[in-house]
């Protein structure tokens, strides 16, 4: 029975760990798992966490995820991890500020850079000011 | 010499143009370096979603999504990823074009057609080649982020997801080379997915926490994937359509003045043989 399975770690903007491991810790949505070679199939939602890593050799190494996907195949395990703190809101605004956008341009045709630019930094700072808001609730005052 | 002076001033003028296109070569060219490596850096990331995707595809799943569901077509979403500036060859308009192709094909089966526009070239030309824009993004600059794209493809999962539109493609260049950048229009909604000989033994993931919540998040996030990789794709197709662009402007330039040089020369040289025959002219008749 294999020892060790690949590991695969990436985000949209970048790949941040590809190498054999021996096993792996991660945050799942439903608790912490963890992974040993010859795991079932699975397929979980990750939460913001860390991930720790055991490699060949047994040298261990964390990295954190700000939330995604952990994918177990045979002998393989691939974790899409996200960039952006995600929150449904912050989802909602960029949406909103999207279809702004389009309006915008519609609306003002002639002064379209002037405008959408202002728009555009409006909608950001509408979205900051939720993100924000939600993290002060989180954290409780 | 009036005309000699005029002549020296074009010159003068478009030697200074010629200035600024190359220096502007020389920053596409930098540019594009920086936009490759960052479209070498995503690839893992699409990569394996990718093969993740297609891995839902092939299990036997108890759930199917709906956006994998294939509906009759009576609206159609387009993607269109272009550029915020100009002066990068005919990069954009190629692409409009061969969107507009599209659209026409599925406009004579009688669907109807949304926009949703990465870009401001973009929006600017459906807005004024009339197209229902219903979704935009503009001014991603040179290092676009992942979160950059996620309203706009919100808006247009939320419109299938709500059954008003019944196909996705997004539509973006396709990086071959320096030289080469070709309009690709591609489907997204429904998934269709590759089919992979080894899988086709019967199984399944264990889903946690359950293949409904999953499923919606991963999916999502595939189509944000190749959203994102299409738009830095297309960032380092427009500098390089702009490094190839102002290149030949410069050289262009270069041709000008050698042929505006020659000109100048010849009048010069006129001028002073026209004095010179009048002096002597002058001189024998005195």
């Amino acid at each position: 029975m294999a020892t060790s399975f690949h590991c695969d770690i990436a985000s949209a903007e970048d790949s941040i760990f590809s190498g054999e491991v021996e096993s792996l810790v991660a945050a799942g949505s439903l608790g912490d798992l963890g992974i040993y070679p010859g795991h079932a199939p699975l397929l979980t939602a990750l939460i913001p966490g860390p991930v720790r890593i055991v490699m060949a050799g047994g040298d261990e190494d964390i990295y954190y995820v700000s939330g995604g996907f952990l994918e177990v195949q045979p002998g393989k395990v691939n974790i899409l991890a996200d960039t952006a703190i995600r929150a449904s809101d912050v989802d909602e605004a960029t949406a909103e500020k999207a279809r702004q956008e389009a309006e915008a341009a519609i609306a003002n045709q002639d002064a379209e850079f002037e405008y959408s630019r202002a728009a555009s930094q409006l909608a950001e700072a509408a979205a900051q000011i939720r993100t924000i808001q939600q993290l002060r609730k989180k954290l409780g005052g | 010499m009036a005309a000699g002076k005029e002549i020296r001033n074009q010159i003068g003028s478009i030697k200074n143009t010629q200035k600024i296109t190359s220096a502007m070569e020389m920053v596409a060219a930098s540019k594009m370096r920086k936009a490759q490596d960052r479209m070498q850096l995503g690839k893992p990331y699409a990569t394996n979603i990718r093969n993740v995707v297609s891995h839902i595809a092939a299990s036997s799943a108890e759930y199917r999504h709906i956006f994998m569901e294939e509906r009759e077509v009576k609206r159609i979403g387009y993607i269109v990823v272009s550029t915020d500036r100009g002066l990068c060859g005919g990069l954009n308009i190629n692409l409009f074009k061969a969107m507009i192709k599209s659209m026409k094909a599925w406009h004579d089966e009688g669907a109807e057609v949304d926009i949703c526009t990465v870009g401001s070239k973009g929006s600017a030309f459906f807005n004024s080649y009339g197209g229902n824009v219903i979704a935009a993004v503009r001014n991603l600059g040179d290092r676009p982020t992942a979160e950059d794209v996620v309203g706009a493809v919100k808006v247009m999962l939320d419109s299938f997801g709500s059954g008003e539109i019944d196909k996705l493609f997004l539509v973006g260049n396709e990086f071959v080379n320096t030289m080469t950048q070709t309009p690709t229009i591609h489907q997204l909604l429904p998934l269709n997915p590759a089919e992979d000989e080894d899988m086709k033994h019967h199984w399944d993931y264990l889903y946690e926490p359950d293949a409904k919540e999953l499923l919606d998040g991963l999916l999502t996030r595939y189509i944000e994937s190749q959203v994102y990789q299409a738009v830095v794709e297309n960032n380092a197709c427009e500098q390089a359509a702009r490094m190839i662009a102002m290149k030949s402007a410069t050289d262009n330039a270069g041709d000008i003045i050698d042929e505006l040089q020659l000109i100048y020369n010849k009048a010069r040289q006129a001028a002073i043989t026209q004095e010179l025959s009048e002096i002597v002219s002058g001189a024998a008749a005195v």
